[in-house]
């Protein structure tokens, strides 16, 4: 929380100066700058509607493919029978109310010397800066057998939420009791790190209610459980005791879709149904623009603006960026980083300095049946000298035990969460 | 003549009510703006709590979000998960969010919308 002199006297000459480019940019009726943003998640969604709260006069604009928005969080509690998919799936009218345009279109090419984002329907949109929060993409290079399109419709990942959501959940009902589910997931890091513990309790909930007989083998590429290990172990020792086989170590070869089996290096294991989380990177419009800049996968920024540390002008926002140490990929990081990213945008749009100490939040709960919930928390601090974010030591902790009063601040804090992106 | 002394006066009460001990580049509003923008992930944007849960903190009286804040980064007030929180910012950092939200008219949160059509 300090700055150095000559840090601060930056600041003091920057802040003066822009007093003036200020006053300048706010006459006349024309909007103070023209932002796009492709995304319309957590991210995106959250950037948009914070630009316009925060800076009214500046221009926004959302490109999403879908016509809803479906929550990741909370999503693993469709696939368990304790919530249903209407419950986690909201509109953009929020964010056509504030009047940020909503166009519902795919980016197909960003042209950073242009300016401008060129999408399927043949349109283009000009920007003075450009937001993308374009979430993750699979990698099925190297799974030959989840190549086509008809193979990646019947071993499902679920790890975007919505379609597939639903159609695990169907798989699910459809298995027959003393079934086998079979899980796998990448190397970290991955999307939503204790999304996978969450998810086998999800479904281990559902099997004890609903099908008691069946079991739940866990295909972990990790070498451990990476989140809240002691709290899923808990669980798992305690109310599902018996129905999880967990198998660290077991990273992916390939799948046999007609026979229902995940192949590892050494082990082939077959179930009645499978769900494999492919390895993913940034969404595939991040590589097309080039702001790929780490392991082939993330996209590297400057964590006081989120701008992109290889195109100039554009902004790159949640899981698709190369996270700081001890950064999870999670919802509520993204709307962190929308945050830091809106105040940004407005006050280079405005010639103002932008804030040298952003600070960033995250909390992250996880339901073990229906009802009870537990956290990870963090806190980051930008550190001047390491020119990134860094966990502030002391703060940050797990829960000490899952419980129904965390379960109603999951709640909670979904439904704000939701309202910052689209309320 | 007028407006020199209004100024000072001005200066003199952000002097009297504390805002020396803040790093003068703390005062830039946007700080303040940013600063409790990262609790409203769970609190809601401006503090304004869609159902209530996390607690709203839009209207409150600074002095009871502050030492609110403290009591939960020294220990004192036992809680879930906001003494892990209170502990990552610094007594001025929590200062600049009390007074934040405390400036934040109370009113109805705005909660996402259902979609048009569930899929």
């Amino acid at each position: 929380m300090t700055l150095s002199r000559r840090e601060f006297m930056q600041w003091m000459a920057a802040s003066s100066g822009a007093a003036a480019v200020a006053g300048c940019a706010g006459m006349g009726g024309a909007a103070a700058g023209r932002v796009v943003v492709i995304g319309g998640g957590y991210g995106g969604a959250t950037a948009a509607r914070y630009i316009k709260l925060w800076a009214p006069d500046i221009d926004v604009t959302v490109v999403e493919r879908n016509d809803a928005f479906v929550s990741c969080p909370i999503s693993n509690l469709v696939l368990g029978g304790n919530t249903q998919i209407g419950n986690i799936t909201m509109g953009y009218d929020g964010l056509r109310n504030r009047g940020v345009s909503i166009v519902r279109d795919d980016a197909v090419a960003v042209d950073a010397g242009a300016r401008q984002v060129r999408l399927a329907s043949g349109k283009t949109l000009p920007y003075d800066r450009l937001i993308v929060s374009p979430g993750i993409d699979f990698m099925y290079d190297n799974i030959p057998g989840l190549k086509s399109v008809d193979a990646q419709n019947r071993v499902l990942h679920a790890w975007k939420a919505g379609p597939q959501t639903v159609a695990l959940r169907k798989q699910l009902e459809a298995m027959p009791d003393g079934g086998v589910f079979v899980f796998q997931f990448p190397l970290a890091p991955y999307r939503c790190p204790p999304g996978p513990y969450e998810r086998v309790c999800q479904v281990a909930d559902y099997f004890k209610r609903a099908k008691p007989r069946s079991k739940i083998i866990v295909l972990d590429a990790n070498p451990d459980i990476v989140s809240k290990k002691g709290l899923f172990l808990a669980a798992w020792n305690g109310m599902y005791k018996g129905m999880i086989d967990y198998r660290p170590n077991s990273e992916l070869r390939d799948v046999d879709v007609e026979g229902t089996t995940v192949k590892l290096a050494f082990d082939s294991v077959k179930g009645d149904v499978l769900n494999v989380v492919p390895p993913h990177g940034a969404g595939s419009i991040a590589r097309q623009a080039g702001l790929i800049t780490a392991n082939q996968r993330w996209c590297g920024v400057d964590w006081l603006t989120m701008e992109s540390v290889a195109v100039k002008g554009i902004h790159v926002l949640g899981d698709a960026t190369l996270s700081a140490v001890a950064m999870p990929k999670s919802a509520s990081m993204t709307n962190q980083h929308a945050k830091v990213c809106a105040a940004a945008v407005i006050a280079l749009t405005k010639g103002r300095p932008v804030n040298p100490q952003p600070m960033m939040m995250n909390t992250c709960y996880s339901f073990v049946d229906g009802k009870n919930s537990m956290h990870v928390a963090s806190v980051h601090a930008y550190d001047a000298a390491q020119k990134t974010m860094v966990a502030v030591k002391g703060a940050g902790g797990i829960s000490t035990a899952a419980s129904e009063l965390e379960g109603t601040y999951a709640w909670g804090w979904a439904r704000n969460i939701w309202g910052e992106a689209l309320g | 003549m007028r407006p020199i002394l209004v100024r000072a006066g001005c200066a003199a009460a952000l002097l009297a009510a504390g805002y020396a001990a803040v790093p003068a580049w703390a005062q830039d509003p946007g700080i303040a703006r940013s600063l409790a923008a990262t609790c409203t992930a769970c609190h809601g944007t401006d503090g304004r709590s869609v159902g209530g849960v996390p607690p709203s903190l839009a209207g409150r009286d600074k002095g009871e979000l502050l030492q609110t804040m403290k009591d939960f980064k020294t220990g004192k007030r036992p809680a879930t998960v906001m003494h892990q929180h209170a502990k990552g910012y610094s007594d001025e950092q929590l200062e600049l969010i009390a007074n934040y939200f405390a400036g934040v008219t109370p009113g109805a949160a705005a909660a996402a919308p259902a979609a048009r059509v569930n899929n």
